[in-house]
């Protein structure tokens, strides 16, 4: 992560103006307005559910506003395993989104199938879509899903549309100062 | 728990029970399977067995055996609360003749049961009002439970995007390999498999 680098020129003179490229400014609009699409099928959903609610709070990254309808929709988020049944629906959906678009692997399932390596499963939406961002686990934890979110907010701000793959952090913490201590309103450690 | 109504069904059938068993309070009978319609009802209607609620119904695959195909069903009675497991093997090596009497007029809970099992394994059901696969498409060929299908075919209903299309390698990408933790899939061109 992080690896990308952005070039965005700004340049100021006396009467206060600042002039940029018309492309890095939509990017960088684009980047922090990412209106998702859930297309949530099976038990990742759970830990998109965190990842989207208060305690991890997607809405951080300008991601949070849910579109259930395809045309009004930036990201489509592929949460859980894709049965071939559903393999013409997610492309249908795919097809609806308007340009630019962007999708993301939520989970190994998404990603590659996981272990539903069977008549049922397609193995990994790319099989049927393009895809932008993989984030593997199963499920991946909300701190991987926002690494996935910030690759994608990095490749959408240099137009790179090579897909990018989450890489694992080191989980769980090891050393003691990894932890992160929760406190009440009282002060006393929980 | 249940072998009274074990008891009961071999003393009202006789030969047409053929085999029992009973063990950690599971009871169950083989029963011939042309007989398969008249034992539910019995099953239902008694008020010593009094089962009024069918649990579950699924075809098993034995190939190795002849008939080959064993459906079994699972019934309760929520006011004797008892079991009863009930077995009939149907079908020879081409599957030939896999038929049962439906059941829906018995218990109406297993018309979506009875559609399961024929399709995941093929076994018919003579009566059934809509005797149509549940879980698959019906574009789906074959019944993928039966032993004999491949264990690596899938029937896509949309073709494929090829690697040309994509422009990137569509075989799994990094990290889906052995250190995801997922090496157990099927495919032996895949890097998991070769290293292993």
């Amino acid at each position: 992560m992080g690896e990308v680098t952005r070039t965005v020129t700004i340049e100021g003179n006396e009467q206060g103006f600042a002039t940029t490229k018309l492309d890095a400014l939509l990017s960088w609009a684009r980047k922090y307005s990412l209106f998702q699409y859930p297309f949530v099928t099976a038990c990742c959903g759970m830990e998109f559910m965190a990842a989207v609610s208060p305690r991890f709070d997607i809405a951080r990254f300008g991601a949070e506003a849910p579109r259930f309808s395809p045309r009004q929709s930036d990201v489509l988020w592929v949460v859980g395993t894709i049965s071939q049944r559903q393999a013409p629906v997610l492309r249908r959906i795919y097809e609806q989104m308007m340009e630019p678009k962007w999708v993301i692997a939520f989970g190994t399932c998404a990603s590659c199938g996981g272990f539903y390596d069977n008549y049922t499963t397609v193995p990994g939406l790319d099989k049927i879509i393009p895809c932008d961002v993989y984030i593997p686990g199963c499920p991946p934890r909300p701190e991987a899903v926002f690494d996935g979110l910030m690759l994608l907010q990095d490749k959408i701000a240099s137009g790179d549309r090579s897909p990018g793959v989450v890489k694992p952090r080191q989980d769980p913490a090891l050393a003691k100062s990894d932890l992160v201590t929760l406190r009440t309103s009282a002060g006393r450690a929980e | 728990m249940s072998e009274a109504a074990l008891s009961r069904l071999k003393q009202q059938f006789g030969a047409a029970i053929l085999e029992t068993s009973s063990s950690f309070g599971d009871e169950t009978a083989v029963v011939d399977a042309t007989r398969w319609k008249e034992i539910a009802l019995f099953l239902r209607d008694d008020s010593k067995l009094a089962f009024d609620m069918p649990i579950d119904l699924c075809g098993v695959d034995y190939p190795e055996r002849s008939p080959r195909m064993e459906v079994v069903l699972h019934v309760y009675s929520t006011s004797l609360r008892h079991r009863l497991r009930l077995k009939a093997r149907v079908g020879d090596d081409e599957m030939n003749g896999a038929e049962l009497d439906s059941l829906v007029a018995v218990w109406s809970g297993v018309e979506w049961l009875e559609r399961e099992t024929y399709d995941m394994s093929g076994v018919t059901f003579r009566g059934h009002p809509d005797l149509r696969r549940i879980l698959m498409y019906p574009e789906f060929e074959g019944h993928p439970l039966r032993r004999d299908y491949a264990a690596n075919r899938t029937q896509p209903l949309i073709p494929y995007r090829t690697e040309s299309e994509a422009g990137v390698p569509l075989e799994k990408l990094a990290p889906f390999g052995p250190d995801e933790g997922m090496s157990f899939g099927r495919n032996p061109h895949l890097p998991s498999h070769s290293e292993n």
